[in-house]
This record gives structure tokens, C-alpha cells and sequence, in this order.
């Protein structure tokens, strides 16, 4: 295609290169355009009227709007993996080989099939679907909605990852300024002259705002070459940032926006660049210049292509050299829709007629055009472009382009993300920010109602000054730039009215919201304007409503016999405009969505073979796998067997480890743990279980005593970051007067289980001779300082999670890694083996101890079978509360084990326990089997679990229902202690 | 007026003149049997419950704004009963039953689409916590599938199975779960409500309790005194606020919950998927619009806007399961107030004042309870009696020490 | 949102992490091992006030917040729950001693 549209002049834009051309696809047809050109300005230079389907009827539609308020032109730009829905083609910015598609079809743009839809719109009225589709039952999902949902949505995702990359940064100013029109740039200027850190961030990748659109002067240059020249001088000064291609998309909390930075959209490849960075703007203060979007007025058939908003035709032509049609007709009811008739003019585009609604005298003389006083567009022709429009006094007139003006809304979307209301100002005939502001913000420009360039500098540069004088930047502000002030007479006409009542007006152009529709809801009792908006989806398209709402408010407005603020607005929120969720997710994603801790011999097992597992954000060895071992069971039980027939070891250093230290620390732990560690000796070990003030089992581990006033807690490696706040919360809020400090030591200190028969035999080849641990001098329950490896400090705690005789050694981190190697060489002679954490919980069951599966922060002491460890004499954190009647009913919940009545089943976790010959329903259910396994050292599967009134059950047979994975076994009632019920093991 | 295909055609070709308003406006009466304070969708469901089941009309439902716009208008419209605890499962499967009714019952399409969800599962405890609610839910009559890694990937094979940080090991699958449509509920309730002669009085704010000698006996709002037998709150978020004035203190603390949507987009989600490593739920609204959603924003508020760094979390959720939602836009976010409770499980409870009664405490998960907060409230209302389906929901359950902590949180609202 | 911590200055709130109303720090005192046997429901009615009746005003509201990725400090807040507007940041343990002064 070539660029018919293209107009060039004595005065071309300064702002599209011609020395550059460049070719683009559209849905496969090849296009030119220029740098400078956005896609819609460049589909328009090449004569493509159709772009897009609606929503909901499939109508034919036009590029509208030349902004990001775009409702019709949405389309899919590039391939594959890349392939990126719902672009607003007036706002992406052209590259060499840009490939866009447009969407919402079946078969070709121009034939599109749902197109049918537009011949059943009388039935397809809002809500119609609340009305109908209830029968037969069961084809609402099956028949009725599949329909739906293929003919409605927009774009269509690729289904392939994202392969591109996000990022997010901080930044700091004092002056956030919102848009770089006349306003913003007016206060950038004075703010960056006054001192203040300014940050300048526009949605545009040119600065400038209306004025590239305009032909308009400021101090005395011509508008373009004053943005040249204020943008030149802002860069060279160090406080100032300026952000184009920046959009600011929400108001937060004290003074933080949020922004997005569209960094690789307008080039040809990311080239391994972040496509886009979302930046958290810390602000004291915030000018929202965001400028005005113009509003259309509704008509009948107002939604053809080639009936476009006023302002954008200008801009087409000024900023652009695009004409927008070969004639063009203006329909407007203020002065400012003249000037796009006048520019036209200038720019050598024919203008054909100016309609204007008001009855006043013609604001300007417009070469060659017919002047229409008092008139109204009253319905329009031309299926896939504007062929020709009718007016009120019985006119026909030709015309390919239809520019309306229905006046200018100011963009108070920012000023109301803090849920303040815009209120509505009767001499602008619009809503300008007020109510609560979020706190530091002030709102400038046309944003504000002053919608002539000349108030808007002022506006924005007084700003400026007003906020410099709060902060206290004292820096000269030159005097504001000066521009004439032209003028923006506008009148309160909202949409034609439909004599017939037979035509449809749109309002909502995406979602294909008429004017009937709006009634009709009114009709039904929708009146609210939250309820209209609901029942009829306007103002929920892609576009938020930003040209319609405050049309659709003067027809609601109309049909109550009310005014437009009795009609009330919706709630803008933020983002300004959508923004990709990949932006908001940035790094974390893929591996990186959250950091992965790894211990200090993670290199060690690694080299063993070890499978890891993710242990919340740890990765701990979960097995490791031997030479002809086939299947991870195997490896397991190899590992326990081998450990507790000699002697294993495994990793532990991930368990939270907390040093206490205090003439009160012992009276601090007393309060914090439900049993008493007051009387813990020195060099002794004791076990802990931590209650939550509701009586609910929080944690346990044990204690160390490693002399008068020092202790070492652990907890779980789960639990370790929430205990420790726990205790801080215990040490500064309840009780600031005890003498106690600690601090998390998790990651100072690797740590290792050495168990089974054989571990202190092993111990005993590399802790150093001067060290006794023998079973007199070092009992089980036992700590000690020791050195290792011939003067390595290390710690030795004689506490056994498996049941077996076993120790836990700690040493500095940095030594961990060999220490792991020195343990295991040590240890070749028992042929020991290394264990990971199936083992470790195949053991753990076997003895009976809770763990997570257990803790499930549901249960009391008193179900985990440790009820009468919660001290009474004594405060303590949740033995008060674990007195309530309800917790310690005869009935309650008690951890035991069981088997089942067939060895050779295998028991689930997760089954109900229902008592033999009940059924198996809620009102018989008894508890629940939480961790289960085989167990090498019995041979057959066995588990441990909840049960009303379990502990006087031994011997009792259940049924552990499983109905999820298809099982119901028999199973035994029987102690939880599997393996050496007597502890003796542990002593030896 | 009934609603059918044949009226819309009818309607369509005579230009729809004949549609009547879904509900009345009157103006509020001097007394009423019973007021329910509170025009969101368990008010107008306990409502419509009250006279189309318990033969009791004279009712005004009061509405200090406009009916529907709190969190039944505001959520992500998913329905459910794939609980784990016997208190509170049977109650959400009846729910799950009178939602899969609604339709007949109130001949209005609020879209019931049971199109399943699904919560993924990354380890082998958290699979065997699902095995345990898995079997819960079928003991109670519910529907529950147990999948593996490859039964995930029939249904969402765009998932990310090569790369996750936490990688997928399977889900629990409730076929019989769906979304609704959300604000089509409250408009359906209101419309079988007002039918039996229900007052639906919009715009009109109770500003105190009329009480005497521990007996309520009426409401004084900005449109008069209204006397009534009996005064039923359900008001979500402002539970705290309006039974101060009742001089109650309630066990629930007030959050904020953001939800968001995407663009429009041809169907690409089949259901509804929720995130076990992370917090992040997802569905696809019959419009396109992704509508998804994570975590509280955990801090006390009753000003229903949220703030940036959960927005951010959530999305991260959301990338880290499914990448190839990255390219699709988020188009707008909102914030509702939960009335968060101490257990993060509701109340359908007498008070200690006569005659006065609440309903709240619903946390984040109200919706899917709508239909039977509500049935279960008018039981209450016109027996004195618990319905069975609720009978634990108690105000007092804190002090007896009959928690019902589904997560396992204990008295941290912002964690359930 | 940011939280003014009154030893390390402006913070970002995503550093800390939230506990909820203030008066979760006036825990009733132990009265005694004796005097609960006797009392055990008062004591537990009173326990049950503490742990679950919390404020939850609309409006100016008094609450814990720890600065988990920072100095480990629990703030007393007094932050309006209506406008998220803060007015005063103290030291918790600052705040507990000066009660117990008090008592």
C-alpha cells in the first residue's frame, strides 16, 4: 500500500523523519510508514479505515482516538511466543517489520461471520443473557456458554511462555510530575530551577503532549521548538529524570506510584533487554498534569469507521501529516472542534461541512466548507467506511471522516485512586479532581480544567512554585513561559436525541453499549450508576470507559430528569492503562520466583548423588542414589536400614537454631515453652514444645544449656523464621524487662545427625582425644563445646530424631562441607551411609515423633499425646487458653499408630478413620492418618494419626477410608513408638 | 414477570418496552417482622430464603448504598465446597447444591458454570494434607479427584512443568466448582425477594440500634426509625462497625483483599486453578477478562484500595505457574473489605442482645457461601434455631474453645 | 506504604511484617498457680477477651508491625485505618516499659 494519506506541505512535521521509511504488516499486507508514526497513524496514512471488530456485535470499526483512550483499534502485534493481544495501535510506536493482526473475527476482517450477531442485536440487548439460557439445566456449560466465550474476549494469547524479560527499580524525587504536556513541563521547569528532584514521566514516546498536536506558539517559538528547547534544558540539568514512554499507573499510599517504562516495544527485537521496567517512584510531592481526553457525542450510528474524535483528526494531521479522510466533516458543539476544522484547512485536507449544534454564529471561516448552525448529525452511512452522514435538517452529505467534538474531560483517573470523587465543575462542563487527593498531590493543566495552553503553563508552573515553597527549595524560578490563551467555548450537548427510538447511539464503542441499552437497565430498575454500568458493561472495556463515562452519565442523567453530578461516577482505579503481568512479576519467575537456600555441604551431596527436594525455600538431599538402585525406595531403605544397623548421617543444618543469652534467658524460656527449661542443667539437652497463646502446638525442638546464661534453641526448619518472631515479639512487647538478647544463628552453623549403633564410635575417630563421650562421661540428652578435626570448634548435642543412639554436630558454616567428607570417610569402616530426608521421616514415624504433618497448627498438646508437659505452675505462652472445654473433652483427638490388619497393604495419609459397620460420611468421621510409611525395619507400611479418644483404643480396629484414591483398609489402633517403644536404643 | 427465552424474543421484536423493574423502590414502612441490614448478596439471599421457604414476608432489606455493591459485586466469583473440616464442609456443600438449584429457584441465569478447580500441589505433605481434605469433601456427599503431574497437564498444559520453582506434582480437582456470575446473584435474590413482597430499601443507612433491657427493637437509619421483631446485620466488611453501635465486640478484624482482571481474552484458562507454592488463583470470566487474585494485604482497613507490593506478589504467583499469561494486561484492580475472623470461619449466631442477630465474619470466602449464609440465616431468623448445616458458625465458639481454623493459623486474621 | 521507624527513619512497609492491634501487648498477668485453679474461668474469659476481641476501628488504630528485614524492632503504629494516614511510630518495648512503670 502506499501512503495516499500522507500530506505533505510547506510546514511537514518535525516530528515524522520521511528520510526513513519503513515497511510494516498488516493482517499480512504490507504497509509503509515513517519514524514518528504510531501504528494507527500509520494504517491511517495508508488509507485502512477498517482495523477491528467490536466486542459483542461485531461491527466494523476505525481507528477513533489518537491516544491511549483507544476503544476500536486494538490488535495483536507480532508472532509466536512474542505475540501480544489487545495493543491499542495508537499508542504503539512503528518499527521496521512490525507485524500486526487484528482480532475478534471469524474468517477475514472484512467478512467476518459473528458478524451476524449485529442482525440480532434487538435481542442481545444488556442482560439479555440473565433472562434466558436456564433451560434445558446441564447446556449453560456444554452448549450455551461455550458460544459466549468464543464469541466474546478479544486477543487471543499464544500460549507459549513469555520470552522476554522484566524488571522493576526503585526510584526517589521530590517532585513527581504526571504527563509532559504545557502543564508538566511548565513544572518541570520551575521545580528542577527551584532545587527539587523531579522526576518527569508521559506515557508518549515524544514529550509534549497536546501541543506536537497543536499549531500553537509559547514564548514566541513556535510550540514544537519550545518543547525542543524546554526538554533540552531540563536533560542538562543533574535533579531532573525524565521518563518518556512512562506511564504512571496508580497512586499509592504516601506518595509511592507506580509506573511502567516501555523500554524494547517500539524496536524490532528486545535483543535480550528488558521489555519493559516497572518503577516504584518514591514522591514527597506529585503534579498530575495529565491533560484532557476528548469526548464524542452520541449519535445514531456513530460507530463507523472513519468517524473519529476531533482532537485526533488534528493530531493526525499536525502531528502526523495524515489526513484523516479526503474530506472531512466536523461535528461539534464547542469552539475547539473548529480548530481541527481550521488546521484541516491549513494542512490543504478539504474540509466538507462543520456541523455544529450550537445556534450561534460560525467561529471561524473554514475555506471551502459548509457551515451547519444549529444542526445535528442524525445518523450515518457505509458499512466498512463512513460513506456519508445526515443531519437534523434533512441534509445528506459524503464524506469518508466524520471529526466530533463533544468537549474535553479532564484525566482525573490518578486523583481518585485514594477513592476520592471527582467533582463536577457546570462551566466546564466536566469533572475535575477534588474530594480527598491522594495526600502531596496537586493537579495542574488541562488535568485540572484549564484546558487553554496559556492557563495550563501558568497552572502547572504555579504549581510547581507552591510545591518548592512546602519543601523549602529555594532555587530562582524563571517566569513562566507565555502563550496566547484560545478559546474553549463549549455547550451541554450530550448525544442526538433518536426521535424514533429506533436507531442505536454508541457510548461504549469496545463493549457495544448503546443509548437504548443504558435505558433499558434504567427501565429495569439499574439506576445507580454502578448498577447501569454492571448490567450493561459500560465503561468495563479495555478502554475503562475514558471517552464515554460522561456521556453515558448525560443520557442516564436525562432519562431520571436529573443532572449529571445527581448521576454520580463510578471508581477509577488504578492501572491508568493495562499493563502486562509479566511487568508486575519482573524477575521472579520461572527458578527465580523465590530465593533457594542451600546448605553448607550442598556441593558435598550433590557430588553423592543426591535427589533434592524443595523444603520451603531450602533444598535439602531427600535421597541419594547408589549405584543399581532403580527407584527412590530403594535408596530409602538402604539408608535407614544401613543407619540403623550402623551407623548414618544426615544434613540437619536447615532446622532454625536460636542462641539465647540472659541472666533472665532461662525464665524467658519457661514463659515461651508450655514445659520448664528453667531447670535444665548446664551441658544438657532438653526437648520443647512451644505453644501459641490459643493453646495451639506451635513448634518444638530442643534446648540447649551451654552454661548459666546461654542457651541454643532449635525449631523447625519451617517454622524457624516465625519463632524467632514470635520471641521477639514475647521479649519487646510483653515482657521488656527480663534481662534476655538472642539472635538467629540457622545460618552460622552447619549441622549434622550422626545415628545409629555405630555413631559414636565414629564421633570418637574425629572429635578430639582430650573429649569423652563415652555414655558416662556424655549421657544422651548431653551438649558440649568440643573441637574436631584437631582444634575445630564444634558443638555436640547427644539428641536422636531416629530413635537410634545418635548425636547432632555442629560446626561454622564454612566448615561444613568438610566436615560432611570427614564424617563420612570416618565412617567407611561402618560402612555408613548418608541419609536424606525420606529417611529421615521414615525414621521419625517408626519412632513416633510429631512433625509438620502433625503440627498442622490445629492440634493441642494434648492430641500430639503430650498433654501433661503444659506446666501449671508456671505462665507460660498458651497454658491458659488450652484449659477451654472444648480442647480437652474425652473425645478429643490423640496421636497413636497403626497398621494395617493386611501387612502387605500399604497405609495412605490423608484417609478418615471411621469406626468398623458406620459408613463412611462426615458425621462418622474420627480423625485422620497424617504421615504414613513403609517401614524397612518392620516390613510392612505403617502410620501415625489422630483419633478421637485414641490412647484408650490400643488394639481397636478401624477403617482408614481413603475414597480419594480408591482404597478402605482395616486398620490396628497401636502405639505410635514402632521401634524401640523403651527408648533404649537411645541410651546405649 | 417471568423470564424465558420466548419474553426476550417477544420483547426484542415489540422494543422491549414491557420489562418491569427487577425490584421495587418503596419507601421504608413503620415495622416489619424482620429487618436485614445489609442489601449485599447473603442479605437479599437470606431475604428471598425467609419468604419463598419460610413463609415470612413482611421483610425490609436495608441498603446504605446501593444493593449489591459490596463484595458480591466485588470478587472473583468462584463457588466451591472442597473444605477440610467436618464444620465446615457439609455447610459449603450445601451451598455448592442450592447454587446448582439457583437458576430454577429464582428463574434468573446468575451463570452457574461448573467448570472445576483446582489446587495444585508441589510436596508430598502438601499432598497428603489434599488427600486428607480430598477425602473430606467426598465423605460429605462433595465430588474430589486426586491428580497426578500428568492429570494436571491434560487440563492446563500451558503450566510451567520444566522450570517452576516449586514444581508440579499434581492437584486436587473439584469438578463441580465454577465461578457465577457475580453481581447476577445479588440482582437474583433481590428480584425473588421482592417478588414475595420483600422492601428492598436502597440508600438508606442504619445509624444505631434501638435497644432496651437487652432487647432490640428496631434500627434508626437516615430514612427514620424502623421498628421490627427482629434485626438481623450482615454487613461483610463493616461487621465491626455496625455492631459497635450495638455495643459489640466482635472477634474479626476488617482487610483488605485485592482482586484483579485482565483484558479480554479468548478462552485460554478452562477453570478455576489456584497456586499451592504461592498465592495466586485464576479463572476466565465468560467475558475473557482473567480474573485472579492472591493474598490479603494484611494490615487493618477499611479503605478498599490495596497496595503495590501485593499486586506484585500476586502476578509473580501467577508467572511463576503459567508464563504464557505474561503478554495478557491486567485492565483494573479492586479492593474489598473482609471481615476477617479470629478462625477465618463465619458466624451465624443469636447475640447477646434479643432479638438481634449476625451474620459475618465470611473473610474472603463469602461468595461461594451466599446461598447457604443465607438459607441458614433465615432458618435462624424464623426457628430460633441453628440449621443444622451451621450450627457451629457460633459467636462464642472462642471461649468454649471450639475453633474452626481451617489453615491451621490460629488468632491471626490476616493470615486465614 | 511507608512507616517512619523512630531509629532508622522512612522504611518501606514491605519490610516489616503486621501483627495487628496494639493491645495484643497488654496480655493479662499470671495470677499464680493457686489463684488460677480457683478462677480458671474468669481467667480463661479474660484470656479470651485479650487474644480475640480486638479493636478494629474505622479510624485511628493503634498496631504492632515487626521490622523483619531490618533491625528486628516491634513498632507501635497509630495508623488510620480509613485513609492508611500514619501519626505516630514508637519503639513497642519502649511503650511495654513505660506501662509497666505505669502498673
Amino acid at each position: 500500500m502506499n501512503q495516499n494519506f500522507r500530506i505533505s506541505s510547506a510546514n511537514n512535521s518535525p516530528l515524522i523523519n520521511r528520510d526513513k521509511t519503513m515497511s510494516f504488516h498488516f493482517n499480512g499486507q504490507i504497509f509503509k510508514g515513517h519514524p514518528g508514526d504510531t501504528l494507527a497513524s500509520a494504517l491511517l496514512a495508508n488509507g485502512q479505515k477498517l482495523v477491528a471488530r467490536s466486542f459483542k456485535y461485531h461491527r466494523p470499526r476505525g481507528i477513533f482516538s489518537a491516544g491511549s483512550e483507544e476503544p476500536n483499534a486494538l490488535m495483536c502485534l507480532r508472532k509466536g511466543a512474542y505475540q501480544e493481544p489487545n495493543v491499542r495501535a495508537t499508542v504503539a510506536e512503528l518499527f521496521d517489520g512490525l507485524e500486526a493482526f487484528s482480532q475478534n473475527h471469524l474468517g477475514s476482517l472484512k467478512h467476518d461471520l459473528m458478524a451476524v450477531n449485529d442482525l440480532f442485536s434487538n435481542f442481545l440487548t444488556a442482560g439479555f443473557y440473565y433472562k434466558t439460557f436456564m433451560w434445558p439445566k446441564a447446556f449453560w456449560e456444554k452448549f450455551y456458554e461455550p458460544i459466549i466465550r468464543s464469541s466474546a474476549g478479544l486477543g487471543e494469547l499464544s500460549g507459549d511462555e513469555d520470552p522476554d524479560q522484566y524488571d522493576k527499580g526503585f526510584l526517589h524525587c521530590d517532585v513527581l510530575i504526571i504527563g509532559a504536556g504545557p502543564a508538566g513541563l511548565a513544572a518541570a521547569l520551575a521545580s528542577a530551577q527551584a532545587g527539587s528532584r523531579v522526576i518527569l514521566a508521559d506515557e508518549d514516546f515524544e514529550m509534549g503532549g497536546r501541543i506536537n498536536s497543536e499549531t500553537f506558539h509559547i514564548a514566541k517559538m513556535h510550540g514544537s521548538d519550545w518543547v525542543k528547547s524546554t526538554l533540552a534544558q531540563l536533560s542538562s540539568m543533574q535533579n531532573v529524570r525524565l521518563l518518556k514512554r512512562t506511564t504512571v499507573l496508580g497512586a499509592y499510599d504516601h506518595g509511592i506510584y507506580s509506573a511502567l517504562e516501555r523500554k524494547t516495544d517500539h524496536l524490532t527485537s528486545s535483543g535480550n533487554k528488558p521489555r519493559q521496567i516497572l518503577w516504584r517512584i518514591y514522591s514527597k510531592r506529585a503534579i498530575l498534569s495529565a491533560g484532557a481526553t476528548e469526548r464524542p457525542i452520541a449519535f445514531a450510528n456513530n460507530d463507523r469507521p472513519g468517524i473519529m474524535l476531533a482532537g485526533a483528526v488534528r493530531s493526525y494531521a499536525n502531528r502526523w501529516d495524515v489526513a484523516a479522510g479526503q474530506n472531512v466533516s466536523i461535528f461539534t458543539n464547542n469552539d475547539d472542534g473548529w480548530r481541527t476544522a481550521s488546521d484541516l484547512v491549513a494542512k490543504g485536507v478539504q474540509v466538507k461541512t462543520v456541523v455544529d449544534t450550537r445556534e450561534i454564529k460560525p467561529i471561524a471561516d473554514i475555506p471551502g466548507a459548509a457551515i451547519e448552525m444549529g444542526a445535528q448529525v442524525v445518523d450515518t452511512q457505509g458499512r466498512h467506511a463512513l460513506k456519508s452522514i445526515q443531519l437534523s435538517n434533512g441534509k445528506q452529505i459524503r464524506t469518508d471522516c466524520l471529526a466530533v467534538s463533544g468537549g474535553w474531560n479532564p484525566n482525573v483517573q490518578l486523583s481518585c485512586h485514594h477513592r476520592g470523587r471527582p467533582v463536577w465543575q457546570e462551566e466546564l462542563l466536566a469533572f475535575v479532581a477534588g474530594g480527598e487527593l491522594p495526600p502531596g498531590m496537586i493537579v495542574a493543566g488541562a488535568a485540572n480544567g484549564k484546558l487553554d495552553l496559556s492557563s495550563a503553563l501558568s497552572s502547572g508552573h504555579n504549581a510547581a512554585r507552591s510545591i518548592s515553597d512546602e519543601l523549602g527549595h529555594k532555587g530562582k524560578i524563571e517566569a513562566c513561559a507565555i502563550a496566547e490563551g484560545e478559546s474553549t467555548n463549549n455547550s451541554a450537548f450530550w448525544f442526538v436525541k433518536d426521535k424514533g427510538k429506533t436507531k442505536r447511539s454508541w457510548l461504549d464503542f469496545q463493549n457495544d453499549v448503546t443509548t437504548k441499552d443504558v435505558r433499558l437497565a434504567q427501565q429495569e430498575g439499574f439506576v445507580s450508576v454502578e448498577h447501569v454500568k454492571r448490567y450493561t458493561t459500560l465503561g468495563m472495556a479495555t478502554d475503562q470507559g475514558k471517552t464515554c463515562n460522561v456521556s453515558a452519565m448525560a443520557v442516564m442523567a436525562e432519562n431520571l430528569g436529573k443532572t449529571i453530578p445527581e448521576i454520580g461516577t463510578t471508581i477509577f482505579r488504578p492501572p491508568y492503562t493495562p499493563v502486562s503481568i509479566a511487568a508486575y512479576a519482573g524477575r521472579s519467575r520461572g527458578k527465580s520466583f523465590r530465593p533457594a537456600r542451600l546448605t553448607p555441604s550442598h556441593q558435598w551431596a550433590k557430588k553423592a548423588g543426591a535427589e533434592f527436594v524443595e523444603t520451603g525455600t531450602w533444598l535439602r538431599a531427600q535421597w541419594f542414589t547408589k549405584e543399581g538402585e532403580n527407584h527412590w525406595q530403594e535408596s530409602v531403605n538402604r539408608e535407614v536400614t544401613q543407619t540403623r544397623n550402623s551407623v548414618g548421617i544426615c544434613d540437619v543444618s536447615t532446622l532454625g537454631k536460636i542462641d539465647i543469652q540472659g541472666k533472665d534467658a532461662g525464665e524467658f524460656l519457661n514463659r515461651i515453652y508450655c514445659n520448664t527449661l528453667a531447670t535444665l542443667k548446664v551441658n544438657m539437652v532438653r526437648y520443647g514444645l512451644m505453644l501459641r497463646e490459643d493453646g495451639i502446638a506451635m513448634d518444638d525442638g530442643t534446648t540447649a544449656r551451654l552454661s548459666d546464661n546461654h542457651y541454643l534453641m532449635t525449631t523447625t526448619t519451617a517454622n524457624a523464621v516465625s519463632v524467632f518472631r514470635h520471641l521477639e515479639f514475647c521479649r519487646q512487647c510483653l515482657w521488656p524487662d527480663l534481662d534476655v538478647h538472642f539472635i538467629s544463628a540457622t545460618e552460622q552453623f552447619a549441622q549434622y545427625a550422626v545415628a545409629g549403633p555405630n555413631s559414636r564410635k565414629l564421633l570418637q575417630k574425629i572429635v578430639d582425644p582430650e573429649f569423652d563421650i563415652s555414655n558416662e562421661a556424655f549421657p544422651f540428652m548431653g551438649c558440649r563445646n568440643i573441637t574436631v578435626a584437631g582444634g575445630t570448634p564444634a558443638r555436640l548435642f547427644r539428641i536422636s530424631f531416629s530413635g537410634e543412639l545418635a548425636y547432632e554436630i555442629a560446626v561454622a558454616t564454612r566448615y561444613g562441607n568438610s566436615l560432611m567428607e570427614a564424617l563420612i570417610e570416618a565412617g567407611e569402616e561402618f560402612d555408613v551411609t548418608s541419609y536424606g530426608t525420606e529417611a529421615l521421616g521414615v525414621m521419625r514415624i517408626e519412632k513416633g515423633h510429631a512433625a509438620g504433618n502433625e503440627l498442622t497448627g490445629q492440634t493441642t498438646a494434648l492430641n500430639l499425646g503430650m498433654g501433661r508437659m503444659v506446666s501449671k505452675k508456671k505462665d507460660s505462652i498458651g497454658n491458659m487458653l488450652s484449659e477451654r472445654t472444648a480442647m480437652n473433652t474425652d473425645d478429643s483427638i490423640r496421636l497413636v499408630g497403626f497398621i494395617p490388619v493386611d501387612r502387605t497393604k500399604v497405609l495412605n495419609a490423608g484417609s478418615h478413620f471411621v469406626s468398623k459397620g458406620r459408613s463412611v460420611e462426615t458425621k462418622n468421621d474420627e480423625g485422620w492418618m497424617s504421615s504414613v510409611t513403609f517401614s524397612p525395619s518392620l516390613n510392612h507400611s505403617v502410620g501415625i494419626g489422630f483419633i478421637k479418644n485414641g490412647h484408650n483404643r490400643m488394639g481397636e480396629i478401624v477403617l482408614a477410608c481413603n475414597p480419594l484414591q480408591g482404597n478402605l483398609l482395616e486398620v490396628e489402633i497401636v502405639s505410635s513408638h514402632f521401634i524401640d517403644p523403651k527408648g533404649e536404643r537411645l541410651r546405649a | 414477570m417471568r423470564y424465558s427465552a420466548l419474553k426476550v424474543i417477544k420483547e426484542s421484536l415489540t422494543g422491549h418496552k414491557g420489562w418491569k423493574p427487577v425490584w421495587r423502590s418503596p419507601e421504608p414502612k413503620k415495622h416489619y417482622d424482620i429487618i436485614i441490614v445489609g442489601g449485599g448478596g447473603h442479605g437479599l439471599a437470606t431475604a428471598h430464603y425467609l419468604s419463598s421457604q419460610y413463609g415470612i414476608h413482611n421483610i425490609a432489606v436495608l441498603e446504605k448504598g446501593w444493593i449489591g455493591g459490596g463484595n458480591v459485586g466485588r470478587n472473583t466469583t468462584i463457588i466451591r465446597s472442597n473444605y477440610q473440616l467436618p464444620e465446615n464442609q457439609p455447610f459449603y456443600e450445601y451451598s455448592m447444591q442450592l447454587w446448582e438449584e439457583q437458576e430454577k429457584d429464582l428463574n434468573y441465569n446468575t451463570m452457574v458454570s461448573q467448570r472445576g478447580i483446582l489446587n495444585l500441589f508441589h510436596s508430598d505433605p502438601q499432598r497428603d494434607a489434599y488427600v486428607r481434605r480430598g477425602n473430606a469433601m467426598l465423605m460429605s456427599g462433595a465430588d474430589a479427584q486426586l491428580l497426578d503431574q500428568n492429570g494436571v497437564r491434560e487440563l492446563y498444559p500451558f503450566l510451567d512443568f520444566k522450570n517452576a520453582r516449586f514444581p508440579i506434582k499434581g492437584g486436587l480437582l473439584q469438578p463441580r466448582a465454577g465461578t457465577v456470575r457475580h453481581d447476577a446473584v445479588a440482582w437474583g435474590y433481590a428480584r425473588g425477594a421482592d417478588s414475595r413482597g420483600v422492601d428492598i430499601i436502597q440508600n438508606c443507612e442504619v445509624t444505631g440500634f434501638q435497644i432496651k433491657d437487652g432487647v432490640c427493637t428496631g434500627v434508626k437509619t437516615t430514612k427514620g426509625e424502623i421498628k421490627a421483631n427482629k434485626v438481623a446485620v450482615c454487613v461483610a466488611g463493616s461487621s465491626s462497625k455496625v455492631m459497635s453501635m450495638a455495643g459489640m465486640n466482635l472477634p474479626i478484624e476488617s482487610h483488605v483483599l485485592q482482586a484483579f482482571v485482565s483484558e479480554g481474552l479468548k478462552p485460554f484458562i478452562p477453570g478455576v486453578l489456584t497456586f499451592g507454592a504461592g498465592h495466586f488463583y485464576v479463572s476466565q470470566s465468560d467475558k475473557g477478562g482473567l480474573v485472579f487474585g492472591g493474598d490479603l494485604d494484611g494490615y487493618n482497613t477499611y479503605a478498599q484500595r490495596g497496595n503495590l507490593p501485593v499486586v506484585e506478589d500476586v502476578c509473580e504467583g501467577g508467572m511463576a505457574i503459567m508464563p504464557a499469561i505474561g503478554r495478557a494486561k491486567l485492565l483494573r484492580k479492586w479492593g474489598g473489605v473482609m471481615d476477617m475472623s479470629m478462625d477465618g470461619s463465619p458466624f451465624i449466631d443469636r447475640t447477646s442482645t434479643k432479638g438481634l442477630y449476625f451474620n459475618g465474619g465470611w473473610c474472603y470466602g463469602g461468595f461461594k457461601a451466599t446461598p447457604a449464609s443465607g438459607m441458614c440465616y433465615a432458618h435462624l431468623l424464623a426457628t430460633d434455631e441453628a440449621h443444622p448445616k451451621a450450627k457451629d458458625f457460633k459467636l462464642n465458639r472462642f471461649l468454649s474453645g471450639k475453633m474452626i481454623d481451617e489453615k491451621g493459623m490460629g488468632a491471626q486474621p490476616n493470615l486465614h | 506504604m511507608i512507616i517512619n521507624h523512630p531509629l532508622l527513619g522512612p522504611r518501606d512497609s514491605s519490610e516489616f511484617v503486621y501483627l495487628g492491634d496494639a493491645s495484643l501487648m497488654n496480655r493479662p498477668q499470671w495470677k499464680g498457680e493457686e489463684a488460677d485453679l480457683v478462677k480458671t474461668e474468669e481467667t480463661i474469659k479474660q484470656y479470651h477477651d485479650y487474644l480475640y476481641l480486638r479493636n478494629n476501628p474505622a479510624g485511628e488504630h493503634q498496631e504492632l508491625w515487626y521490622h523483619e528485614q531490618g533491625d528486628r524492632s516491634w513498632l507501635v503504629v497509630t495508623r488510620n485505618t480509613t485513609t492508611h494516614n500514619i501519626s505516630q511510630v514508637q519503639m513497642a518495648k519502649d511503650v511495654a516499659l513505660k506501662t509497666l512503670r505505669e502498673k
